[in-house]
């Protein structure tokens, strides 16, 4: 379990307020400047040294993201904070924001100056209103400190950061939906190449970065990428705030070491399942979009990138999402599928068209009208979804059906089996 | 689309508001201002947009009508007609129907009206199935206007609804007690 003394979010609760005044007894924007002086190459460096991987769900090396960024001073380099917080299970991202915003602002700040940006956009969900008012307070806070502006922390860099609120589209949390939203178009994902990091923001260089990516920063570089990395295993390291929803006694957020076996995590931290770990029916380990795994595997499974992946699943946003036994997994699945095809942009046809036809087809299952045949042409369509699209969302809609037929197509055949005779 | 709103223009407090607004963008980058002066005007106007508002906005920052008119449908958090005083969004994804969210819509069915997106009798206010808010861990819940309501149950859900027609103040966040997404102990 980890230690109190090393966790990084120690106003995740907002049990003290999320003023800079309170920030700054907890230690942030704490010499700033020393770090800022120590020059890019250094932070660049010690983001590697840390293994952090990108906590949006993708799991990217951060370090490595970063120097991808031209530095030619020239370039009017960006940073994108994608704080679209919309994978469903997922809100880790709301609490960093609410209550410990200046971890996220003087990341952004730190993260900047890595990659030769002077302006950073920091774009929030549109329903979260309440959170964009205490993170626009927050920002306004440090301007009046000198903290961001010109010269920011006195460190000689000038630096802005500006909030953008979106206005309630799933989509626009892949980061090519949301630099067009941001530029005041509809959120439709680009073709890539170019990459953002060639071709971002109003053509320009830029880096998008999850908000718990850019908020671990300054505790990374005051501590040290090496101190980061004694947590978890070899690529995924760490420390890293999980999800708990669904059928737990205490759902909840919390900060644990990466690695964490599953179970522990939920019994220590969320009050068990429901009725008890025998009573566990399936879990969803990483928001929506990875595939359910059934009790079997987690009983065992540890929750990190490596793990989740030899399971057929995926770390993604951390978001656990635990059925027990009561549960009609079809139609757990199928709300889902209908969130896929509310969502879906419509910009490419097998996505536009192919969530509709998921959702549909597996509420035909859940009437029990439904057959072997058609299981198996469901299935086909979702490969035929999969990989044929511009952007992911494809991917995500295809996969948790997937994941429900790996594990459950026996016991769903059963049961349509026995309507039928009925 | 209705058009019932004729010579809208900003007030002088939200025209203070979209001149910050737009300071946020590079000054040839106007049409990046695009969502939050909707927000603003839609706020403006009663939480709703009609066409000649949308028009408002489009020349205000020099945009052509129909792309302005591209993002008010593309987003689901404009809206072109009204809503009520009190819009009442509940979410039916996973997480929260795993908790109950379908008796939350019950009690917005028998309080509000049979029908989501139906004004109340009394016209003040409606309700909608909307996709995850992202507060799973505080499901079931919905949002009221700007805010979030959490940890409901059918009859938290009735008391607020209850308390928001008969004008007394509610708290904001979790119903059951807790603090913010921090379990139970």
């Amino acid at each position: 379990m980890l230690k109190e003394k090393d966790k990084i979010f120690t106003n995740l609760f907002g049990d003290e307020t999320y003023s800079l005044k309170s920030a700054q007894k907890r230690g942030e924007w704490n010499n700033t400047k020393s770090l800022i002086k120590k020059g890019r190459d250094w932070i660049i460096d010690e983001m590697k040294k840390s293994e952090l991987r990108g906590r949006g769900g993708a799991g990217f090396p951060t370090g490595l993201k970063w120097s991808f960024m031209p530095k030619d001073p020239a370039l009017n380099n960006y940073l994108v904070v994608n704080a679209d917080e919309s994978e469903p299970g997922t809100c880790k991202d709301r609490d960093m924001i609410r209550n410990e915003p200046h971890k996220l602002i003087e990341g952004c700040l730190l993260a900047s100056f890595a990659m030769n940006a002077h302006t950073c956009y920091i774009y929030i969900r549109g329903e979260y209103f309440n959170e964009a008012v205490v993170l626009q307070n927050a920002i306004d806070e440090a301007y009046e400190a000198g903290l961001v502006g010109k010269n920011a922390a006195n460190s000689g860099w000038d630096f802005d950061i500006y909030l953008h609120r979106g206005a309630g589209a799933y989509i626009c949390g892949e980061e090519t939906a949301l630099l067009e939203s941001l530029e005041g178009k509809k959120g439709f994902p680009r073709l890539k190449p170019p990459f953002p990091a060639n071709k971002g923001l109003y053509g320009s260089p830029t880096t998008v970065n999850n908000v718990e990516t850019i908020a671990v920063v300054p505790t990374i570089l005051r501590r040290g990428g090496e101190w980061f990395s004694s947590f978890g295993r070899e690529k995924n390291t760490g420390t890293k705030v999980f999800c708990i929803s669904g059928h737990v006694n205490n759902p909840c957020n919390i900060e644990e070491e990466m690695g964490i076996p599953l179970r522990e995590l939920i019994e220590k931290h969320a009050g068990g399942v429901i009725g008890g770990w025998d009573n566990l029916k399936a879990i969803i380990p990483g928001g929506s979009s990875v595939p359910l795994i059934p009790k079997n595997i987690c009983d065992s499974v540890l929750m990190d990138f490596d793990s989740l992946t030899e399971v057929k699943s995926g770390l993604g946003t951390a978001a656990v999402i635990v059925m027990d036994k009561s549960t009609d997994l079809v139609k757990a699945i199928s709300k889902l599928s209908y969130f896929y095809k509310h969502e879906s942009c419509g910009q490419c046809t097998p996505c536009r068209e192919g969530t509709g036809w998921l959702w549909r087809m597996m509420e035909k299952i859940g009437e029990g009208n439904a057959t072997s045949t058609d299981i198996d042409k469901l299935l086909d369509v979702t490969k035929q979804i999969e990989g044929h699209t511009i952007c992911a969302l494809g991917d995500a809609a295809a996969w948790p059906i997937q994941g429900l037929f790996r594990h459950f197509r026996e016991e769903i055949e059963e049961s349509l089996t026995k309507i039928r005779a009925a | 689309m209705n058009n019932l709103n004729d010579n809208f223009s900003f007030n002088k407090t939200n025209e203070r508001k979209a001149e910050k607004i737009l300071a946020k963008y590079p000054t040839d980058r106007k049409q990046s201002a695009i969502m939050p002066l909707l927000d603003l005007a839609q706020r403006q106007n009663g939480n709703w947009l009609s066409r000649d508002v949308v028009e408002y906005v489009a020349n205000y920052i020099e945009m052509p009508f129909i792309k302005a008119w591209e993002v008010v449908t593309f987003y689901s958090m404009y809206y072109t007609k009204y809503n009520g005083k009190y819009l009442v969004q509940v979410c039916g994804t996973t997480p929260c129907w795993l908790r109950g969210s379908d008796q939350v819509a019950k009690a917005c069915k028998e309080m509000i009206s049979p029908d989501q997106n139906t004004l109340s009798k009394d016209g003040l206010f409606s309700w909608m199935q909307v996709e995850c808010l992202g507060a799973c861990v505080n499901a079931p819940l919905v949002q009221i206007n700007d805010d979030y309501y959490e940890d409901l149950t059918y009859d938290t859900t009735k008391n607020i609804l209850q308390s928001l027609m008969d004008g007394i103040e509610i708290k904001v966040g979790s119903q059951n007690g807790r603090t913010s997404s921090k379990a139970v102990s």
